[in-house]
């Protein structure tokens, strides 16, 4: 589930607002986006995905949960982790590029069962 | 595609197949002329097999836009507009605002996808069988609805539900001892009956050095949920669960009368998963490849047929009085937020269980849709009080909705084929060899596709 926005980070772009399929953010007056309906966050992953700044932390739970504090995130490397392993942003390509699912069909038919 | 018939129970079509097939091919080869970035392979080949997700939704939305499609998100479609002719637009509501949106059109495409009863499996809380319901209230009908039981291994700590990798997994009890028979593909029910009493624990340990280098490109957000959790899924245990993705990774869905996609009423197409995917997969799974290939080359054909049938339409389509489809009932009561969540819940209770919806028999598939049917009476009549509770209660409706139609079915279907489990028909029936068609709203009807093929008519209140 969604459980960071840093306020620090945030440009207030409101991508994640309305990106989300299940509208768990709302737009507060100051631009900033605020977690409205955190019980509707089907923990996608995608507002963290569309973050240009990887501002927003998704848990993988399906359930709220004690999470680390803002900077624990960022110097553990999680926060923006998914972008980046995907490719997307500024200096990045993207990941479908060098999708390895080629390898995995190749190794699936050699399996018994498949 | 023969592999595939047998998993299926004979029930898909050769025909359409090779239709999905080529239209496929030909779909992939014209994404890479839009611009995705598909991979070279160790031979120095584009590689055009396969997608990830986000980047070709990102790709997608470009191409509807640059086309010059308005596309209004976050705004439900809650009702079908009709007349004498058929489908002529629908209308829904702005979450955002609470506003009504109303569009007319010469013809309209369900593409809403299937329902996983909000058990958060992975992008699925958004399916919820909306389609289903519009479809049904406009007079379509569905089918292939008792192939709805679905179930996606997962971690505990996890949304994610990607399966592949679990190919090359082993699966443990709590204290390391192997669960014998347990598997991804065949062995899916021993992890069930385990987990009804005690945790699985799973490792993927039959995997090689190499394969775990390209694992992480294959699909990076397989390993999200375990790098956030410090766990190192080939050589550690971890907890699975199985989460419920009913007619997504199932079969069933709105039934087409033609390669059109066409739904049997006029104006009205159905495309992806909220439309069945018997004619490709019978009454095995859809998940993955098979559902992908399908939706790209449903959506193909449907999005041409629409067109044709507006423009076939000419003026007479600017001068129709059209009225909604919805189940216009009385509302009998008002329901606050609590109680559309105790209704969700409600329907969750007969579609999750393992011993109702994954081990079928008469008695038990019987006593839920008894419950499920006066749940339906509740919630038909029922009206919410604000925008964001009215989308919900559509929800449940829908849910609701569905569930009597995949119980109907299932109670139909007196024998064991592809997904669907009979307990007290553990043989496949040669003479049920047929689609089992359902539809209807307050009063549900089941029949066999052909009316040559069996006499037989289920009919449930």
């Amino acid at each position: 589930m969604i459980e960071v926005v840093s306020s620090s980070r945030c440009i207030s772009c409101g991508q994640c607002v309305s990106v989300c399929p299940t509208r768990v953010f709302d737009e507060s007056p100051s631009g900033m986006p605020v977690i409205a309906r955190q019980d509707d966050c089907q923990t996608c992953f995608m507002c963290e995905l569309y973050c240009p700044v990887d501002a927003l932390y998704v848990s993988p739970h399906d359930h709220p949960v004690n999470v680390p504090g803002e900077l624990e995130l960022a110097q553990s490397g999680l926060l923006g982790s998914y972008r980046e392993q995907v490719g997307w942003g500024r200096g990045r390509s993207p990941g479908a590029a060098n999708d390895k699912s080629y390898l995995m069909f190749r190794a699936m038919q050699k399996t018994p069962g498949h | 595609m023969k592999s595939r018939e047998a998993l299926g129970g004979y029930l898909a079509d050769r025909g359409w197949m090779r239709r999905v097939l080529d239209q496929t091919y030909a779909n992939m080869n014209d994404l890479a002329v839009s611009g995705y970035p598909f991979p070279i392979d160790d031979e120095g080949q584009s590689y055009r097999r396969s997608l990830q997700g986000p980047e070709y939704m990102k790709l997608m939305r470009k191409r509807v836009k640059k086309a010059g499609v308005r596309i209004l998100d976050h705004s439900p479609a809650l009702e079908l507009l009709v007349d004498a002719h058929g489908v002529g637009g629908a209308s829904g509501i702005r979450s955002a605002t609470g506003e009504t949106w109303t569009v007319k059109a010469g013809a309209v495409i369900l593409a809403s996808g299937g329902c996983a009863f909000l058990s958060k499996a992975l992008g699925c809380n958004v399916l919820t069988g909306d389609g289903y319901l519009l479809a049904a209230e406009a007079g379509a009908s569905l089918s292939g609805m008792e192939f709805s039981n679905a179930y996606a291994i997962s971690p505990v700590f996890s949304t994610v539900t990607k399966t592949a990798f679990y190919t090359w997994a082993t699966f443990y009890y709590e204290d390391g001892t192997v669960i014998e028979g347990a598997g991804s593909q065949k062995g899916r029910s021993v992890i069930a009956r385990t987990l009804q009493t005690q945790p699985v624990y799973a490792r993927l340990d039959r995997t090689t050095e190499e394969m775990r280098r390209w694992m992480r490109a294959a699909q990076p957000n397989f390993f999200l949920s375990f790098d956030r959790q410090g766990i190192d899924p080939f050589t550690q245990l971890f907890p699975v669960t199985m989460r419920l993705e009913g007619t997504v990774r199932g079969t069933g869905g709105i039934h087409l009368i033609d390669e059109s996609c066409a739904t049997g009423v006029p104006g009205l197409y159905a495309a992806g998963d909220a439309a069945t995917r018997q004619f490709i997969c019978g009454g095995f799974t859809g998940g993955g490849s098979h559902n992908a290939a399908w939706a790209m080359s449903t959506g193909y054909w449907a999005g041409e047929a629409a067109a044709a049938y507006a423009v076939s339409l000419g003026s007479r389509r600017n001068e129709r009085e059209l009225t909604g489809a919805g189940v216009e009932a009385s509302v009998s009561a008002l329901v606050s937020t609590g109680e559309i969540q105790e209704r969700i819940a409600a329907v969750k209770r007969e579609v999750e269980p393992f011993d109702i919806n994954l081990f079928r028999t008469e008695t038990t598939l019987a006593q839920s849709l008894g419950r499920l049917h006066s749940l339906w009476r509740n919630v038909r009549n029922a009206a919410a009080m604000n925008a964001a509770d009215a989308v919900k209660l559509r929800e449940v409706q829908a849910m609701t909705a569905t569930a009597r139609w995949m119980y109907s079915s299932a109670l139909a279907r007196r024998e064991t084929r592809g997904m669907h489990k009979r307990l007290d028909y553990p043989g496949t029936d040669a003479s049920q060899h047929y689609r089992l068609l359902t539809g209807g709203l307050d009063e549900v009807w089941v029949k066999p596709e052909s009316g040559v093929l069996s006499s037989v008519e289920v009919r449930q209140s």
